[in-house]
């Protein structure tokens, strides 16, 4: 797998992570590795291997729709780092 | 040059749970308290885990099988990725792959309309398929401009939502506001929505462009664009005729079509004061969701007798019911379409009544003017009216059993609700015959009765026979009047027939 | 110096408790002594509360007092990894994103363990959200082996393991997504278990890869891991991947050796890269077995050649959406300067995230992003399958599979930091119990000539804990290993 520096701050962007230049490198450097190592995969017959996303078959798990008590509002604010004591504060979203 | 419209729709409808998909959260619609409706799960806090809420499920698969669909055997929770703020886990848990259900359709019933000359039709719109996932919160907007913050209340966050996404089927704005029509009359019939669109909870958006025919026969297609989150059925209907006008201008004037160098599929708003569209994104820049399955959440399993039995605890859809309607109570189509689309309420109401009465035609006759009259005046639901089925069901049945004239029946109903008007009490079928023994109401057909009223009102009368006779045909109805006053119960045509015969042999 | 209470083994403390002879305050308030002593050393805690740890210690003694009967572990002190959220208390999985992040709610494991009167003495150390195999990649700075501070004691559950190892707490609970507690107990010398997925609720462990993250049990001995197991382990409605299977009292049966074990040793595991020394010992416990009549049996394991680069495309692709979350919106680390929505995302992330949780959360992105979903998580879910079939065809033929924990003993700080790949690898026999879903624990199985601990890893077929905890008990009655206390504790 050949990364290019844009394929990582393409990456990077849907992650929403911010990188310097200094990380875009190194990043190159250690995820090219990465799926150098995974690649190996490529050697094992898959065909027909209906992929395994739970280590546990279980199946039809399911809620009553009774009603629990919700978290004061004050401890559900709490975390938050900007709040107006009512509602979660972010900066103005713009409609693009 | 000429084209066609080509629209598909993709709506989201909140369904009737007490609580959230994934939490013990309320549901309630509560725009005046935010973030009282919250919990670790739907705030997305770390840690905190979903688990399905089992009620909301089989509401989903009701309204699936309301909308014909297949309902998949396997179906399985995936996540869709995205950031915003209005959606705490920084994914929506819905379907991808394997939606719980696929492949149905409705038929959308377009009156005729005398304006324009068209006759009536129906359009079958196919479903692609219906899945469930999660409402995000809500986003208040700095409306000011000034670039203050924009505020986030996650009460909504976790609301069941099944998203239906229809086929290109629908030739027309008109066709399009029919669909959602019949779409929320089915669903408020089952029972799965309240379908209510100041609260948000059936949200529609419209994806609409031109099919233009060509001279040589052949058509080209303009570039799509999705018009979203279109809360009203009006909004949506001129939301899409400007779609229709301004797609068709632009082509005229440009040309360019779906998949040319500027013909990139798109995404508008609709700004109902301007009854414009407006951009939202230009290029639909392929949004790369990361979809895969969510490890927290397992598989739900649908065998066929379980399909079966959730069906059989399902009302009778609209559509079907109109046809019964038709054939078991003798109903024309508009009858039947105008009982059945005031809802699944009036519609029991009616069959109520017919129950007690046995004439379906004069039951849809007295539901479609008085009683849908009346209830409009009071502004009350068919539940809330007084006149219980059972009660208007009797009173029709006097008509029936000419015991009562149709203008008595009237005024037996109409002081029924008089009553109850004063004292907001139900009143019982004993008052029916009450009434009519009170106001003398009941058909006389003791015809010595009428003939010596008839007599003595001629007798003191010369006046207005000579009138009559002058070619005054109104001058009958004073005579009608003293004779009708003077036997109560008399038959207003018998009293009118028998004055002229007996003027005419004066 | 070690007090002489917190040098005592975890069943003597427990019959101290139930005849009254000792208070849990004492012992809780011995134990903090012993962090006070040892841990600017070691860096194993993040977090003590010694007001809340003593009430809670006071309480289980008023309750002992007026005669109320109490579980077996009443009144001890537990240490828990940064990854539980426990109410009132700071969670912050040793991020500096979840800095001051105190959550609104208990874990199951945590309501468990307050409802069988454990004290709950601190909050451990960790690599970040879990991800690490050393314990260094900790906003806190790294943790520290007891056995040699120069030396790395294994990760992700750092703190749990060198909490336990250094008797700073008679019990802890780590999480294990690659062998997360395994590794650092075979690093520290000491048990640590794995249950099988499915058997503890996840409920209120802060995610790293949903579908491996498995919380369990530190002890010094094989009864200590069971009895903690016993108190966290069941069904819990509240997470949709719990089993619902009874929970045996692994303690009562930890003592019954079991008759004709077949102890399956898989060739994969004794391969190019582990250390001599390791695989001396190793082969050495499988003798000890042998004595004890067991039957030892060669089995094959084809795919776990292939369990780390699986385990790196599944756990990163998890991961990259379970800290999704981090955004700075709701809690968490919010940056001080941006001019959007969209920057304020950005930098809050880059600079609340540490290296190795951005290196991963790239590599998960990338796995599941457009064009290579297919290629690299699809396929390694499927290689996944096939990795946990050669178990099912092993557990036909033997009920344990034994082997070393790790390829080498405890590596030196900052010998691997700048190779992510070699640090990878130091997974490489733990991994593949967590991709199939299977409980497996280390137990200790000797020294190296420097004085490092060696571990045994012992797996069963899913939900055997109970013959794992019986074998390892077999093991331990016979060796010394576990009675051995680390330098610095002396
Ligand atoms: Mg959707
Ligand atoms: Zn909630």
């Amino acid at each position: 797998m050949q990364l290019s520096h844009e394929h990582v701050r393409k990456v990077a962007s849907l992650a929403r992570l911010k990188v310097t230049d200094a990380e875009v490198e190194s990043l190159l450097g250690d995820l090219t590795a990465i799926l150098d190592y995974v690649g190996v995969l490529n050697d094992v017959d898959t065909t027909g291997v209906q992929p395994m996303v739970h280590a546990v078959e279980l199946h039809d798990v399911l809620r009553q729709d009774t009603v629990v008590a919700s978290l004061p509002r004050p401890e559900a604010l709490d975390n938050a780092p900007r709040s107006d004591g009512e509602y979660f504060l972010v900066p103005t979203i713009i409609e693009s | 040059m000429s084209y066609d419209v080509i629209i598909g729709l993709e709506v989201h409808v909140q369904l009737q749970t007490q609580t959230k998909i994934f939490c013990g959260c309320s549901t309630m619609f509560n725009p005046d308290h935010p973030n009282v409706q919250t919990c670790p799960v739907c705030l997305g806090l770390p840690g905190a885990l979903p688990v399905l809420n089992g009620h909301g499920f089989r509401l989903a698969v009701k309204t699936a099988l309301g909308l014909n669909c297949q309902i998949a055997p396997y179906t399985k929770w995936d996540r869709k990725q995205y950031f915003y703020p209005d959606l705490p886990k920084g994914y929506q848990i819905s379907q991808f792959d394997l939606p719980f259900s696929h492949d149905g359709h409705v038929d959308v019933e377009i009156a005729a309309d005398a304006k324009s000359g068209k006759a009536a039709s129906s359009r079958r719109v196919r479903i692609l398929r219906a899945h469930m996932e999660e409402d995000a919160g809500k986003n208040m907007h700095d409306e000011s401009g000034s670039g203050r913050d924009s505020k986030v209340d996650l009460n909504r966050a976790g609301t069941p939502l099944v998203e239906i996404v229809t086929q290109p089927d629908l030739r027309s704005s008109d066709e399009a506001r029919r669909f959602l029509e019949e779409l929320k009359l089915l669903l408020t019939y089952l029972e799965v929505s309240d379908c209510n669109m100041q609260e948000g909870s059936l949200r529609c958006d419209a994806n609409v462009n031109l099919h233009v025919h060509q001279p040589d026969g052949s058509k080209v297609a303009t570039p799509i664009v999705e018009v979203k989150n279109l809360n009203s059925f009006r909004f949506t209907e001129q939301a899409i005729e400007h779609e229709i006008a301004r797609q068709w201008k632009w082509f005229q004037e440009t040309g360019i079509k779906l998949g040319d160098k500027g013909g990139y599929k798109s995404t508008r708003g609709y700004n109902p004061d301007r009854g414009e569209t407006y951009i939202l994104r230009e290029k639909e820049e392929a949004a790369d969701y990361r979809y895969f399955p969510d490890p927290d959440l397992v598989p739900v399993l649908m065998s066929e007798s379980q399909v079966a039995e959730i069906r059989s605890e399902m009302p009778e859809a609209p559509a079907p019911r109109r046809t019964r309607f038709e054939s078991e109570y003798q109903l024309t189509g508009y009858d039947a379409a105008v009982i059945i689309d005031q809802g699944r309420e009036f519609a029991d109401y009616f069959e109520g009544v017919v129950k007690t009465c046995k004439d379906g035609k004069q039951a849809a006759n007295w539901l479609t003017q008085d009683v849908l009259r009346e209830t409009k005046q009071r502004e009350q639901s068919i539940t809330e009216f007084a006149v219980r089925p059972e009660v208007l069901g009797a009173l029709l049945d006097r008509i029936n059993q000419k015991q009562i004239t149709i203008k008595s029946a009237r005024d037996v109903f109409g002081e029924l609700l008089t009553e109850s008007d004063q004292d907001s009490a139900v009143p019982a079928i004993g008052r029916i015959d009450e009434i009519i023994a009170a106001k003398g109401l009941a058909i006389v057909e003791d015809t010595g009765a009428i003939d010596s009223a008839i007599a003595a009102v001629l007798g003191r009368n010369a006046k207005a026979i000579a009138d009559f006779k002058g070619g005054n045909e109104k001058a009958i109805g004073a005579l009608i009047g003293q004779v009708m006053k003077a036997v109560k119960g008399a038959d207003p045509q018998t009293v009118k027939e028998k004055i002229i015969t007996a003027m005419s042999q004066s | 110096m070690l007090s002489p209470i917190a040098s005592l083994p975890l069943s003597t403390l427990i019959e101290k408790l139930r005849s009254a002879e000792l208070r849990s305050v004492d012992l809780t308030t011995a134990f903090m002594d012993s962090i006070a002593d040892h841990d600017a050393k070691l860096g194993a805690f993040v977090h003590l509360d010694r007001d809340v740890a003593l009430q809670q210690a006071a309480e289980v003694d008023a309750k002992r007092d007026a005669g109320e009967s109490q579980g077996p572990l009443a009144g001890i002190p537990v240490a828990v990894k940064d990854v539980l959220c426990m109410k009132s208390q700071p969670a912050t999985c040793a991020s500096r994103m979840l800095k001051g992040f105190v959550p609104p709610y208990d874990a199951t494991v945590i309501a468990k363990l307050k409802q069988a009167g454990v004290v709950v003495i601190g909050r451990t150390n960790m690599d970040e959200f879990a991800m690490g195999s050393s314990g260094e990649n900790s906003a806190f700075g790294p943790t520290r082996n007891p056995w040699d501070t120069e030396r790395i004691p294994g990760g992700s559950s750092s703190g749990s393991a060198v909490a336990v190892a250094a008797r700073m707490a008679p019990l802890s609970l780590g999480s294990d997504t690659g062998g997360s507690i395994r590794q650092p107990a075979g690093l520290c010398g000491i048990v640590g278990m794995k249950p099988t997925y499915g058997r503890v609720s996840r409920y209120g462990l802060i995610a790293y890869a949903s579908s491996l993250d498995q919380i369990g049990p530190f002890a010094t001995d094989v009864t200590g891991a069971a009895l903690l197991l016993e108190a966290i382990a069941g069904h819990d409605p509240r997470d949709s991947t719990s089993v619902n299977k009874p929970v045996p009292a692994y303690s009562q049966s930890v003592d019954q050796p079991l008759a004709g074990l077949k102890i399956g040793v898989p060739v994969e595991h004794f391969a190019e890269g582990l250390a001599p020394d390791v695989e001396k010992a190793v082969r050495a416990a499988l003798e000890v077995y042998k004595s004890l009549g067991a039957e030892l049996k060669e089995v094959h394991l084809p795919h776990s050649k292939y369990a780390v680069a699986t385990y790196y495309l599944i756990a990163t692709s998890e991961a990259s959406s379970n800290l999704a979350r981090y955004d700075g919106v709701h809690y968490g680390h919010r940056a001080e300067k941006f001019d959007s929505l969209g920057e304020m995302y950005e930098a809050s992330r880059g600079e609340g995230f540490g290296d190795e949780v951005k290196r991963r959360i790239m590599l998960g992105v990338f796995a599941l992003s457009a064009g290579y979903a297919d290629k690299y998580y699809t396929k390694a879910l499927q290689v996944r399958r096939l990795i946990r079939s050669d178990f099912d065809a092993a557990f036909g033929e033997v009920n344990v599979i034994a082997g070393p924990v790790t390829p080498t003993a405890a590596f030196k700080l900052g010998e691997k930091t700048s190779d992510p790949l070699s640090m990878y690898l130091s997974d490489i026999y733990t991994i593949s119990a967590n991709l199939a879903g299977l409980p497996g624990m280390s137990i200790p199985c000797g020294f190296t000539a420097e004085g490092l601990p060696i571990g045994l890893q012992l797996q069963a077929a899913p939900f055997e804990e109970e013959r794992l905890f019986r074998a390892a008990r077999m093991y331990e009655r016979e060796t010394d290993w576990h009675t051995r206390l680390p330098p610095l504790a002396h």
